[in-house]
């Protein structure tokens, strides 16, 4: 992206706008580097969402930002029901509810030393991975839909997880408003038999170490101590979302041109809050972000069992599951006044600030965990919301590295193997059937985690917390 | 019926598909003589997202779907696929197309189980988007049929 256009607030905000047809202003919160690497269409997209009904405040750009379907991936955007507001199921993304879920284990990498090998080939064997995988669970009609209002509840009442991780979930593990009727046929029949599977992709379950604190004080209230490892795991909604996405985007796509609402691009499709389609996406988005959590929750009861097995006497537990792909209704400050908006976080992650009255007890003088994934090779880092953000971006901040080049060109510049055999040799061991899908997801492919999540924290929308590297690397 | 595969160069050369780039996913670009062979290449390069490996035309699977114009009918097209390859845990080769032209699609796949080892497959594709989509004949007469694959 070229930086010429730009107004610059400060080191790390830029402002354009609004003119023509928007109407608010684009805002991106990067560096100056991380701004050249972007591509053009970053910034085309995050403009078309300013001219959107009902937009509030500022089509918000993440450091991390990519180009996606109509919303940039990395965008964060909010609309007032009441100022006639849009629901977009491309500003939710294909994969609903997709997150980062991450439990400390109290295990010390050293002591994972001499069982690495044996903990990676069990994992690898527990979490079914992969295009075609299939769980162990699968579930009739009447169960899909029990799964669709309990989430991650849901799970635990089914003895595939842990009541006391309930409360280090967003909204508790369950997400108000889901409903089942909304659902698709198809989207319930192609998760029958994917519930408890990570998928593939980006997609991944970690073992990782804790490398580096940032924040002593964040660190101890999160249960982060340097040296020991953790689980994390960032999947969605697997098979369900995707076809939610899929059949409201076409929905959506066919109602703006039927009502004759000019589009920059068709993509950005989307139906006013208020509308039968738009309350329907909702109840059906919300449905998904359930099966997420539901997900996430039964793949982190597999991976504790085969940890057990290895440590009885590791005592898991969660430090916070947290989604990126998503919309919800909260109330902010606007101008100094609160108001309820629909925030759309696609490829963004909710960072609340300390104090905020959904943290649980043992967070809220700290603020929320924010699980920001990187590459194979890099690792991850755990951030903490910071205090002001909420004026920043709605409490928003960036949810990974974000791709530098294709998977196209990564295919064509990396062999699997070598990267797994290269990985290996820095005692991180990746485990997937496709030599081509790690190829796909190079270390190299990816921009430079770390540099994104300083210009989070320079940005006052998350602070750097710790660093994470992996040790084992379950793909599909 | 099973459709032919191409047996001369010159029908290979009015026919094909290739991927292209977009920042995280992967795009898919077909072409040929007629909308109906444009879809059926659209459908192999999907499969080309899966996997390279060989895939047995084993099995047939048939479909319909519906749209309000051509480039919606190769988005329900592909998802239509998408959605089999996923609930049959199936990889397809083969593919025949039959159209009214404008709105509604008929299809046959032929495929077979997914085999972890032998197919490998690369990544799942979540669902075909509407983003760099395009259906049109060009000046040389060949329909193309293309948009971005979410994966």
């Amino acid at each position: 992206m070229h930086i010429a256009g730009l107004m610059q607030i400060d080191e790390t905000t830029w402002q354009v706008g609004p003119t023509g047809a928007m109407r608010v202003p684009v805002v991106i919160y990067a560096d100056a580097n991380l701004i050249e690497a972007m591509d053009d269409k970053v910034y085309e997209q995050a403009r078309n969402v300013s001219t959107l009904p009902g937009i509030v405040a500022a089509s918000f750009v993440m450091p991390d930002a990519h180009w996606g379907y109509g919303f940039p991936i990395g965008g964060v955007a909010a609309f007032d029901a009441s100022q006639g507001g849009v629901v977009s199921a491309g500003g939710v993304g294909f994969d609903i509810s997709c997150g980062v879920r991450s439990v400390t284990t109290g295990i010390l990498e050293s002591e994972l030393a001499t069982v690495q090998d044996a903990l990676a080939d069990s994992l690898a064997r527990a979490i079914p991975a992969g295009v075609g995988s299939e769980g162990s669970i699968s579930l009739d009609a009447h169960e899909v839909d029990a799964m669709l209002l309990g989430g991650a509840v849901w799970a635990v009442a089914h003895g595939l997880g842990d009541a006391a991780d309930l409360e280090r979930i967003e909204e508790g593990g369950c997400m108000a408003g889901a409903q089942a009727s909304c659902v698709p046929g198809r989207a319930k029949e192609r998760q029958r038999r994917e519930m408890g599977t990570l998928g593939s992709g980006n997609h991944y379950l970690e073992i990782q170490a804790v490398e580096e604190i940032f924040d002593s004080v964040a660190a101890a209230a999160f249960g982060l101590v340097r040296g020991e490892v953790l689980i994390t795991i960032h999947c969605g909604s697997r098979g369900l979302g995707h076809q939610i996405g899929t059949e409201f985007l076409t929905e959506m796509v066919i109602a703006s041109g039927a009502a004759g609402t000019a589009l920059p691009e068709r993509e950005l499709a989307c139906a006013p809050i208020e509308s039968e389609l738009g309350c329907r996406y909702l109840g059906a988005m919300r449905a998904a972000i359930n099966c997420a959590l539901a997900n996430r929750e039964i793949l982190d009861h597999l991976a504790r069992r085969v940890i057990r097995h290895f440590f009885p006497a590791a005592a898991p537990r969660l430090l916070f599951d947290v989604s990126h792909n998503t919309c919800k209704v909260e109330t902010h400050l606007v101008a100094g006044h609160p108001r309820t908006l629909y925030v759309h976080r696609k490829g963004a992650t909710r960072a609340f600030g300390p104090g905020h009255p959904s943290l649980p007890d043992a967070l809220r003088s700290v603020g929320q965990p924010v699980l920001v994934g990187g590459s194979m090779g890099t690792g991850s880092y755990v951030l903490v919301g910071m205090a002001g953000n909420e004026e920043r971006a709605f409490a928003s901040a960036c949810h990974g590295a974000g791709r530098a080049m294709s998977r196209h060109s990564a295919l064509r510049r990396w062999d699997g193997q070598q990267i797994v055999d290269d990985l290996a040799a820095h005692h991180i061991l990746v485990r997937s059937r496709s030599m081509r899908g790690v190829a796909e997801e190079a270390p190299g492919a990816y921009k430079d985690v770390g540099a994104v999540v300083l210009a989070a924290e320079r940005a006052g929308l998350a602070r750097r917390v710790a660093r994470l590297r992996p040790v084992i690397c379950i793909k599909g | 019926m099973m459709p032919t595969v191409p047996t001369n160069d010159s029908e290979r050369e009015f026919a094909g598909w290739e991927h292209f780039s977009h920042s995280a996913d992967i795009g898919v670009r077909a072409w040929g003589p007629t909308i109906e062979r444009a879809f059926e290449e659209a459908a192999a390069a999907l499969t080309g997202i899966v996997t390279n490996a060989e895939v047995m035309p084993s099995q047939e699977v048939t479909v319909a779907c519906n749209a309000p114009d051509l480039e919606l009918l190769l988005v329900a097209w592909l998802n239509v696929i998408i959605y089999e390859m996923a609930v049959r845990r199936m990889v397809f080769s083969r593919f025949a197309v039959r159209t009214d032209g404008a709105r509604h699609l008929r299809g046959s796949m032929w495929g077979e189980p997914i085999d972890m080892l032998r197919h490998a497959p690369a990544v799942e594709p979540k669902g075909a988007t509407v983003t760099a989509l395009r259906v049109e004949r060009e000046p040389n007469g060949l329909w193309t049929a293309a948009c971005v694959v979410d994966v």
